[in-house]
């Protein structure tokens, strides 16, 4: 009798253990989020004609969808961004001024963009004006609009949650001027991205609490000129950071260079060209420091 | 009483490991290439149809009308072609650049290879000039110092191409020798410094015009080739361009 109740309280707690312990467990101990992206697109909706070089029969929006949701199938938690420079390169954005492209990455589930140079080309009011068809959300930290049209419509940053984990996303842009007509960014603020990131991945390290910080930047990868700042050197100048998306300089890298920051701590920094021929592709798998499980079920 | 202990330390157990969000991460990453593998999402490519006739339709819009066609080999050292889209690019860009900065500009400099596609006779197109000019080159205008539009010059006579030029006169024997070279109608002054407009392209190093990149300074206009032509087409009822006498052989 003893014998038959305690084999089956101990079938009852290997039951409870293999439920609600190992399940629970099992998500805390390894978790995946995959992060998919773009930059510098330029309103290549369709893919390249057979004689454009190295370019011919790549690309195209419809493929890029397929891709992507192929991708979602296989790792459900998953978070889509841009690094900006979504307008200006075909006719497309020249005709419909940047609507389509919003529309078909909402289609395609984007979370989130920052705004490039070229995103400026039909002026604050142009960007502004499209802005209802995009069903995601604009990231920039470093610009400052105030006193602009786009007030409160573009966030500092967001937090995504993904299986329990915590992802904050900011964004950066380049200094505008030069690059773009004050008459086109208006009263639009170009703050220094250093000091900007140093606060904001405050906030989400240490208020916010988040798990995984990712910068949308659209900086551009590094410069000759030490002094102009790049996502390497921002890389370096800074902590907090995991990973920075990266836009701009059309840089097409094989993989994400690592770089070391302010902390000795790795950053990966990654961009994947231009005029949407490659998709970012970047798993983060989530594992628990304290590995109290395999020795506590040794102990049972 | 062992089943407590047991039930107990499954309690402190479940406690401990799952509260702690503490995590360390890795991570695998790859770049995808987007090719023809890659069957369409047809809900996309669907969607995307009727603006694409609508564009296909726009690009049609007659801007000007040509009596004759026009290609980029016409002629040994300069063709009307060439000579109509360096003149453009001068009369386009010149006003806006000397609004902007207060200078004018010298000369234009874009490349041979550059002109895309014949300009037929008959109606001008938006598409006309999509084909002439398909890339999305825009112009910058160059500061550059007189020892270096030296080696422009020497470029051009070395390459013996019709490189579209504005704004500049060269004559060359034969054998390369210089006999006239004025720019912006004057002799070249090696210490002066001059302002060229030429295509980001070619700016940064394109056909192996090095020139450009010696010198720092350059301004961005933010004006498409493409749209350049387009304005500058709609400018003109009918075109009346032919080859001169900017880049020749001495006789």
């Amino acid at each position: 009798m003893e014998r038959r109740v305690f084999i089956k309280n101990t079938a009852a707690s290997i039951a409870l253990l293999s439920m609600g312990l190992p399940i629970s467990c099992k998500n805390v101990n390894s978790k995946k989020i995959t992060i998919l992206h773009t930059n510098d697109v330029h309103s290549h909706v369709e893919p390249f004609g057979p004689n454009e070089g190295k370019k011919s029969n790549k690309g195209g929006i419809a493929r890029r969808a397929a891709l992507i949701q192929n991708l979602r199938s296989t790792s459900p938690n998953t978070l889509l961004f841009d690094a900006g420079d979504i307008f200006q390169g075909t006719p497309y954005f020249n005709y419909f001024e940047g609507e389509l492209e919003f529309k078909l990455m909402s289609m395609m589930k984007y979370d989130a963009a920052t705004i490039g140079n070229h995103d400026f080309d039909n002026g604050i009011t142009g960007l502004h004006k499209q802005m209802p068809h995009a069903k995601f959300d604009f990231i920039s930290s470093n610009y400052d609009f105030k006193n602009t049209i786009l007030n409160e419509v573009v966030h500092p940053y967001k937090i995504y949650f993904k299986d329990g984990i915590k992802i904050g996303v900011f964004g950066l842009g380049v200094q505008l001027d030069g690059l773009v007509s004050p008459e086109y960014y208006k009263e639009t603020k170009y703050l220094n991205p250093v000091e900007i990131t140093q606060d904001i991945t405050n906030i989400l390290k240490q208020e916010k609490k988040c798990d995984l910080i990712i910068c949308l930047s659209h900086l551009g990868y590094e410069y000759e000129n030490q002094n102009k700042i790049s996502d390497i050197s921002l890389a370096k100048k800074t902590k907090n950071i995991d990973l920075i998306i990266g836009g701009h300089t059309h840089t097409f890298l094989e993989k994400p260079t690592q770089v070391l920051n302010s902390a000795g701590e790795t950053v990966l920094v990654n961009q994947v060209g231009c005029h949407g021929i490659y998709l970012g592709k970047i798993d983060f798998y989530f594992e628990n420091k304290h590995k109290f499980f395999s020795s506590e079920v040794i102990g049972v | 009483m062992r089943l407590n202990s047991l039930n107990i330390i499954l309690l402190i157990f479940l406690l401990f490991s799952c509260n702690n969000a503490e995590y360390t991460k890795k991570n695998h990453a790859q770049n995808i290439l987007i090719d023809s593998d890659l069957k369409p999402n047809l809900e996309i490519k669907s969607f995307i149809e009727p603006y694409k006739k609508e564009l296909d339709s726009s690009m049609g819009k007659v801007l000007s009308f040509s009596n004759q066609t026009y290609t980029k080999s016409d002629g040994e050292l300069n063709t009307a072609l060439g000579n109509m889209m360096a003149d453009a690019v001068f009369e386009l860009t010149s006003p806006i650049f000397k609004k902007k900065y207060s200078v004018d500009i010298d000369a234009v400099l874009l490349n041979h290879g550059g002109i895309r596609s014949a300009l037929s006779k008959g109606l001008i197109t938006r598409e006309s000039a999509f084909k002439i000019m398909p890339f999305e080159n825009e112009i910058v205008v160059v500061k550059i110092k007189g020892v270096y539009i030296k080696e422009m010059l020497d470029y051009l006579i070395n390459q013996k191409k019709a490189h579209p030029i504005s704004g500049m006169e060269l004559e060359i024997e034969k054998n390369g020798t210089p006999k006239k070279f004025l720019i912006n109608g004057k002799n070249l002054d090696l210490n002066k410094h001059y302002f060229i407009a030429t295509s980001d392209y070619l700016f940064n190093g394109g056909d192996r015009m090095d020139f450009f990149k010696k010198n720092k300074e350059y301004y961005e206009i933010n004006y498409k080739i493409r749209d350049l032509l387009i304005d500058y087409f709609e400018l003109k009822d009918t075109l009346n361009i032919s080859s001169d006498n900017r880049f020749v052989y001495t006789n």
